[in-house]
């Protein structure tokens, strides 16, 4: 399976998934100048959950002084990450502030004024000879960083990593495809980092135990393919490949790429690590470097601001917790086409309702889109089964029959359609004559999904509860009885032995002189017969 | 054909027997239906049903003594899976029924006097207290059934709705679709 040889097919034969769409890319607005510095805000806006999991907990409260670097919350349970002040200067408030959500909810963020300093706190000391360190000590490295996933879905990495040394791994896979429209800062971060991203794929090789990787980067990054091509020949890495993938969204789900480049399908409900892999991205591997090599925590990243309605479209390397409305002056500002916010990318990000909003560990791209870009909606109309949606969907789902059960609410059936397989690229809304949100009935579907299950375990918790006290009322109550039983036969017994002392004798008497006074008679009659 | 006929009857006592055996071994106490109902119902232990509890409203149910359409924590969802469960029709919830929104009881403690009377009421045991001590509800037992707040002589128990939050929430029924025809069925349905 993983002799050399198989190794250098997969360069000459490439697979193919099902489905999937060619759209126009929009890459090159933001590719026009090499990243700059998004500089440093008024204040930054860190939330405490960050990444897929549980939230941090804040380590510090309002007044503190903090150092750049310093950790400001823990990891809270296995799945959670720590995080970090992007810069020095005071701790403001630990209060409730908008976040990127999809329903523009607050959650609990560290809010932090930066004095301006922006210096260090003593860092963790580097790790220079990682090839000969402990698993242990890397992968605590990595969780002591907060680093999560940084392609959008901010999963705890060291998680994701722990996961992998417990399963029978044989290929990392690196995400380098970038797929989505107007995305581009995988691409220039491997244009500009390429030896960090491979050092940090080097760390993790090692930390896995596994020799074999391969690069997945679509064919419209010729730049980013060269320079990793070339970043990989410098090192020791045999058996890291760079695999050009077509430029065909979703290639860079995770399932799809993994599918691309070796021709296997991760099962349905399953994850790579099934058919032994690991996906992981290439800022995540920058990030890990970082970590490794400087003692630098995850507090910072690079954000591709675009869109027509943005007056200088380019990549940032911003802090954490940076306002997305900063980020935009730092791109020139608003043109007057601007008309709707996207957190992401404009196939799964989110729609902002405003600017003042934090970029997060996961946030890769803050888009302005012009009414051309991003049109309103057109009015949906009945479903005419042409099956479009069902052509295109990357995971061979049957989205018409997945809208027709979540419309319904039939939450049983649409699992039977394998709901939570559905990646919600938005592939089947793309094409749909009729104008169905489709993606939007399966995210409610799965969110209805959850919240039932929730329920369902608060319930059953409430009858356990509610059990539990009835047995132990009727419990007192049998005991209160009992012992009532008792008193009652105690004096029960205690009646008949009283009656003897005090009733019973003049009764006896009066018996008794009946008895007499009859045999008297007799006796008398007996002697007047005599 | 005579050692067919005698196998098939060895073989059919031999299962009756087997089934027989499983069905004292395996014998479960109680009423299955009413069991699989009050797993649909929320637990909430209200009586807003008119039966003392989840439990004897599920009984209520199994023997047809009451309809599915009482439980108003439940809401139409509760009548839908019990519809389905039955093999009935859904029906709409029963007028004299009033949903409220999910909430839960909060002790107002400056004015509790510790007479522990709520404590007796609460089914879930989600009330914290000694006598002559101020109480306090522990909010993640507590169901919202509102049986605590009749007892208070000193009427210091309020309800507060829980506050929709981001990890409570979830996305919204898209509604501004085409309702579906009646007739129309799935695509695999026709096919
Ligand atoms: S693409 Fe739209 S109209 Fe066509 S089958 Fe799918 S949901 Fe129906
Ligand atoms: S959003 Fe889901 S159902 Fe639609 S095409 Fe993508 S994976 Fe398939
Ligand atoms: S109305 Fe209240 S007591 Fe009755 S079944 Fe529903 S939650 Fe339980
Ligand atoms: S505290 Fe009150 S409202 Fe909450 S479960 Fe107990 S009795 Fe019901």
């Amino acid at each position: 399976m993983s002799s050399q040889d198989d190794l250098d097919k997969l360069l000459t034969k490439l697979h193919n998934f099902h489905g999937g769409l060619h759209l126009p890319e929009h890459k090159q607005e933001s590719l026009q100048h090499p990243i700059a510095d998004a500089g440093l805000p008024q204040q930054l806006v860190i939330p405490l959950r960050q990444h897929i999991g549980r939230a941090a907990k804040a380590t510090v409260k309002a007044g503190d002084k903090v150092l750049k670097g310093e950790r400001i919350a823990e990891a809270e349970g296995a799945i959670s990450a720590p995080v970090h002040a992007p810069t020095s200067g005071t701790v403001k408030a630990i209060e409730v502030h908008a976040i990127p959500h999809p329903a523009a909810l607050p959650d609990t963020c560290i809010v932090i004024e930066p004095d301006g300093n922006d210096q260090w706190t003593e860092k963790p000391a580097a790790i220079l000879d990682y090839l000969s360190a402990s698993p242990d000590i890397l992968l605590q490295r990595i969780h002591n960083s907060g680093i999560v996933g940084m392609g959008g879905a901010a999963f705890p990495s060291h998680a994701k990593l722990l996961y992998g040394l417990k399963r029978n791994l044989h290929t990392l896979i690196i995400n380098g495809a970038e797929c989505e429209p107007y995305i581009t800062c995988d691409d220039i971060l491997m244009q500009e980092r390429a030896d960090d991203i491979v050092t940090g794929i080097e760390i993790i090789l090692h930390l896995l135990g596994l020799e074999r990787c391969l690069i997945g980067i679509e064919d419209n990054k010729p730049d980013a393919i060269a320079a990793m091509q070339q970043a990989i020949k410098v090192t020791s890495l045999k058996r890291t490949r760079v695999i050009e993938i077509p430029t065909i969204y979703p290639s860079g789900g995770e399932k799809q790429l993994i599918q691309l480049m070796t021709g296997e399908e991760v099962p349905s409900d399953g994850l790579p690590a099934d058919i032994g892999m690991v996906c992981h991205n290439v800022g995540t591997m920058a990030a890990v470097r970082d970590a490794v090599l400087d003692g630098r925590p995850l507090i910072s990243r690079i954000v591709t601001i675009s869109g027509e309605g943005i007056s200088e479209p380019r990549n940032l390397h911003a802090l954490i917790g940076t306002p997305i409305s900063h980020l935009i002056q730092a791109a020139g500002g608003y043109t007057d086409k601007a008309r709707q916010l996207v957190y992401g990318g404009p196939m799964m990000g989110i729609s902002l309702p405003d600017d003042q909003v934090p970029l997060t560990k996961g946030g890769n791209c803050v888009l302005a889109l012009s009414e051309n870009e991003a049109p309103d909606p057109e009015k949906a109309r009945a479903c005419i089964r042409c099956g479009k949606c069902a052509d295109v969907c990357p995971v061979k789902l049957l989205p018409q029959q997945l809208y027709w059960y979540s419309h319904a609410k039939d939450f049983d059936k649409v699992q039977d359609y394998n709901l939570f397989d559905c990646i919600e690229c938005g592939c089947c809304t793309h094409v749909c004559p009729s104008n169905i949100q489709l993606v939007h009935y399966f995210r409610f579907a799965k969110t209805e999904i959850w919240k039932q299950e929730e329920e369902k375990r608060k319930a059953d918790h409430a009858r356990r509860r509610h059990e539990a006290r009835t047995a132990r009322l009727e419990r007192i109550a049998a005991e209160r009885k009992s012992r009532l039983r008792k008193k009652k036969e105690d004096l029960e017994q205690k009646k008949p032995a009283a009656g003897k002392a005090d009733a019973g004798d003049p009764k006896k008497a009066a018996i008794e002189a009946a008895m007499k006074r009859v045999a008297d008679k007799k006796k008398a009659a007996q002697e007047k017969q005599q | 054909m005579l050692s067919a006929i005698l196998t098939m009857t060895i073989l059919a006592s031999l299962f009756g027997l087997l089934l027989g055996y499983a069905a004292v071994r395996f014998h479960i106490e109680g009423d299955p239906i009413a069991d699989q109902i009050d797993q649909m119902l929320p637990q909430t232990q209200c009586g807003q049903c008119g039966h003392p509890g989840c439990r004897p409203y599920a009984d209520a149910i199994a023997r047809g003594e009451d309809e599915i359409n009482k439980c108003a924590p439940g809401g139409h969802e509760t009548i839908i899976a019990l519809a389905d469960l039955l093999g009935r029709d859904p029906i709409a919830m029963d007028e004299d029924i009033e949903i409220r929104p999910p909430s839960v009881a909060i002790i107002i403690e400056e004015d509790c006097i510790g007479c522990t009377l709520c404590i007796q009421a609460c089914p879930v045991d989600a009330i914290l207290g000694a006598a002559k001590q101020m109480h306090s509800v522990i909010e993640s037992e507590c169901t919202g059934c509102e049986l605590c707040l009749p007892p208070c002589p000193v009427e210091c128990i309020v309800m507060e709705p829980i506050e929709a939050d981001i990890r409570s929430w979830s996305w919204p029924y898209p509604g501004d679709q085409p309702q579906l025809a009646q007739e129309e069925t799935p695509v695999e349905a026709q096919a």
